[in-house]
């Protein structure tokens, strides 16, 4: 059975609510928003809580609690006078291991942390004291690193899906976050509370009126705006929709429900419901690029020589780093349609992912498509599409600094052996007859685009 | 300039600390060495530090109970900082440095949650400064004025607060040890070596950051501290440095801009940042020409 998330919500960080509800009326209303926020988990059958917190800053990569029970007493750094915050809750670790995986198949920076007394954040803590206060869920928690932008977070969220479907189960996703983060920089009395200014609140309004539409995407569309907006500068962008987004397919297929919204030091801080419905606002254009792996576009500061090639590398769930296969993606090749690296570097060989007929950028297929959108078949130019195939195989190999010259096995897939091998192996001679790779030819039903050849590619440097 | 990374504890280590190294770092360690080793001679009664990594929006904060014990766990380098800290505070002289902050109208609030646990950046450059623990401390947040504001503001904050220090240490009669806990360029790589102590690894994470860092060290061997307040903006957000939590401007404020030459006792990166461990000597201050206290 595929696991799904059957649930959404953005609730505050601060420990207001949590502490001392009854000393401010609205404190009070987003205590309550997070009882009924909780209610509404148990009916919607979830096992387990994901946690995305705004309040767990990272630098190296993306770190995931794997600790089966963490056990502490948490106190903020700032309202400590409001008391301490005792917890103790248990980690869905399958649930963490497969999410970890899944990053470093993504082409992600993760590990996963399990030290006793490792510092839980205050989002975190807050959200499952108040949401799972008799651990009868269990729960993910995975860090914000400082330095990832749209692409990166997206991946993350993309790879949160692959983890949750593998694991079966019903998921509720959290974003534990603030709306504006400006708080009051002076001690206040909790009665003269209010959001620190109305500018800070028209934006927290409209956000609330898109999430009451369900219109989550067009929300993460404006992420860098709201975070030029209303956000203090202490991260790069305002990056919990774009998780959020990702969780959720990236539509505005959802039905939203603002449960509170309250000031909170000045900071605004809501609590809002968003589950999956097919009826909800349309989605709009978005000029863009969706990111299927991440390519490590941070690594900006580094390996300066690597221009064209983005190299990553991951930390594996035992520690050990796979630092010697290094993922290679090729700005100059058509973009993976899956979660694969173009290529990856073993030792002093080269092992290319299938590389297809598509033109780099436009992702057209020169000579056509064998196919149309109804799958009816068309004709097509099997001469055209082996050129391009194998410029393509050139474009990857020489951004990881190999070449023609230095390919040692070839595996073609044709779509229709009978109709297009000859004309096939004539182009493919005049590419490879004086270097002599060995080669496998085989037919196969279909491509995952409509071409009708693919290679797959073992090189050395 | 007391820095804190974790890492040259692990390098280091302690037996209050659970991860256990090969080697590492041994430019910044040595550099340590030979602070403590001019600290070994000189007389002082207790350590004041700012920290950046405990990190307050409203106001400033200082610890208000004599004694905190527990265990601090890194939260961005877990693997390698594990310490169990014992820590006394010298409250009297917290409440006397809160009182004159206050007194100059700033925001001000002591910390007296005893299951509060102290910041890894405190314990760091408190172990690495004076690993007896026999000195009783007072821990100052990092207020972050910077995010909510600017630079300028940060450092105008961070020179008040410094100016009530050494007013109330004067009043106190004590004689104390100021640490700034700070690195200055502050760019990390964003992934770890698989062996952390791997040096081959080490290295600053860009030319530029290394040609601000050697400018600030030549300014502090020369005495320009003034200069590098005036300048503190630029370096600050072109060096990424980590000078925007105000415990470098604080220190040069509370000791009322140096104009005698620091002792650099070494340099060197950690992760990709810039890390230098200086000291401005008590003795040095005593001989220096006076430069009336501006306010």
């Amino acid at each position: 059975m595929t696991g799904e998330i059957v649930l959404s919500a953005i609730v505050p960080v601060h420990p207001h609510p949590l502490l001392v509800p009854e000393k401010n009326e609205g404190w009070g209303h987003l205590r309550q928003a997070f009882t009924t926020l909780r209610q509404r988990i148990i009916d919607s059958g979830a096992e387990t809580i994901i946690i995305y917190s705004t309040t767990w800053p990272n630098i190296i990569g993306h770190q995931l609690l794997a600790d089966p029970n963490p056990k502490w007493t948490l106190v903020d750094a700032d309202f400590h006078d409001l008391g301490s915050m005792p917890y103790d809750f248990h980690v869905d670790t399958n649930l963490t291991n497969a999410w970890h995986n899944a990053n470093e198949r993504r082409g992600l920076s993760s590990r996963t942390v399990n030290y006793h007394g490792f510092p839980v954040d205050v989002g975190s803590v807050v959200s499952v004291s108040l949401l799972n206060p008799d651990n009868r869920f269990k729960v993910a928690v995975v860090s914000s690193n400082i330095y990832a932008n749209r692409s990166e977070t997206l991946v993350l969220s993309k790879a949160c899906l692959d983890a949750v479907k593998e694991s079966g189960g019903k998921v509720a996703v959290i974003c534990a976050m603030s709306l504006s983060n400006r708080m009051f920089t002076e001690l206040i009395e909790p009665s003269e509370d209010r959001i620190h200014s109305l500018k800070d609140d028209e934006w927290n309004q409209k956000i609330l009126e898109l999430l009451e539409k369900g219109r989550l995407e067009d929300i993460a569309q404006l992420s860098r705006q709201i975070h030029s907006q209303i956000r203090v500068q202490k991260v790069v962008s305002f990056k919990p929709m774009w998780f959020l987004s990702g969780v959720n397919g990236q539509t505005n297929n959802l039905k939203g429900e603002v449960l509170a919204y309250e000031a909170l030091h000045g900071a605004g801080g809501a609590v809002v419901l968003l589950t999956p419905t097919e009826n909800s606002a349309g989605d709009k254009e978005y000029d863009e690029d969706d990111v299927e792996v991440f390519s490590g576009d941070r690594s900006v500061l580094e390996g300066i020589e690597e221009k064209e090639v983005a190299t990553s590398t991951a930390t594996s769930n035992d520690g050990n780093s796979d630092i010697d296969t290094p993922a290679i993606n090729s700005q100059s090749a058509p973009k993976p349609v899956g979660a694969y690296p173009h290529a990856r570097k073993v030792g002093e060989l080269l092992y290319l992912s299938g590389v297809g007929s598509r033109t780099p950028n436009t992702d057209e297929i020169p000579g056509g498509p064998c196919r149309d959108e109804n799958g009816t078949s068309l004709e097509y130019d099997i001469a055209a599409q082996t050129r391009m195939c194998i410029e393509n195989v050139k474009r990857v190999l020489e951004s990881a600094g190999s070449s023609l010259e230095k390919v040692q096995d070839i595996t073609v897939f044709l779509i229709d052996m009978e109709r297009d091998f000859a004309i096939y192996n004539q182009v493919y001679s005049e590419y490879f007859a004086d270097i002599g790779p060995t080669r496998t030819t085989l037919a196969i039903n279909a491509l995952p685009t409509p071409i009708a050849i693919e290679m797959k590619v073992i090189a050395s440097f | 300039m007391a820095p804190h990374p974790p890492h040259l504890v692990y390098a280091d280590n302690p037996v209050q600390n659970e991860p256990k190294s090969e080697c590492g770092w041994e430019s910044l360690r040595w550099a340590y060495e030979r602070m403590r080793a001019n600290l070994d001679e000189a007389d002082y009664d207790v350590i004041v530090i700012l920290s950046p990594h405990w990190q307050t929006y409203v106001g400033t904060h200082f610890l208000g109970l004599p004694n905190f014990k527990s265990k601090s766990v890194d939260p961005i380098f877990p693997n390698l900082f594990r310490f169990d800290y014992d820590i006394d505070v010298d409250v009297e002289l917290s409440r006397m440095i809160h009182d004159e902050a206050q007194a100059d109208g700033m925001v001000v609030k002591m910390m007296e949650n005893p299951d509060f646990r102290v910041d890894y950046g405190t314990i760091v450059s408190c172990h690495l400064t004076r690993p007896q623990w026999d000195k009783p401390v007072v821990c100052i947040s990092s207020n972050r004025a910077n995010a909510y504001y600017s630079v300028e503001v940060m450092q105008e904050m961070a020179a008040q607060l410094g100016r009530a220090t050494a007013r109330a240490i004067e009043k106190s009669g004590k004689r104390a040890l100021l640490l700034a806990s700070n690195s200055l360029s502050h760019r990390h790589f964003i992934t770890e070596p698989e062996i952390p102590e791997d040096m081959s690894a080490e290295h600053i994470t860009s030319h530029h950051l290394y040609l601000w860092d050697m400018k600030l060290i030549e300014m502090m061997k020369q005495g320009k501290t003034k200069e590098i307040f005036d300048i503190m903006p630029e370096f600050t957000e072109q060096a990424v440095s980590e000078s925007d939590g105000g415990a470098f401007s604080w220190i040069l404020s509370a000791l009322n801009f140096p104009t005698y030459p620091a002792i650099v006792h070494g340099y060197g990166t950690i992760i990709g940042t810039g890390n230098a461990v200086v000291e401005w000597p008590a003795e040095a201050a005593e001989n220096a020409e006076v430069t009336p206290r501006g306010e």
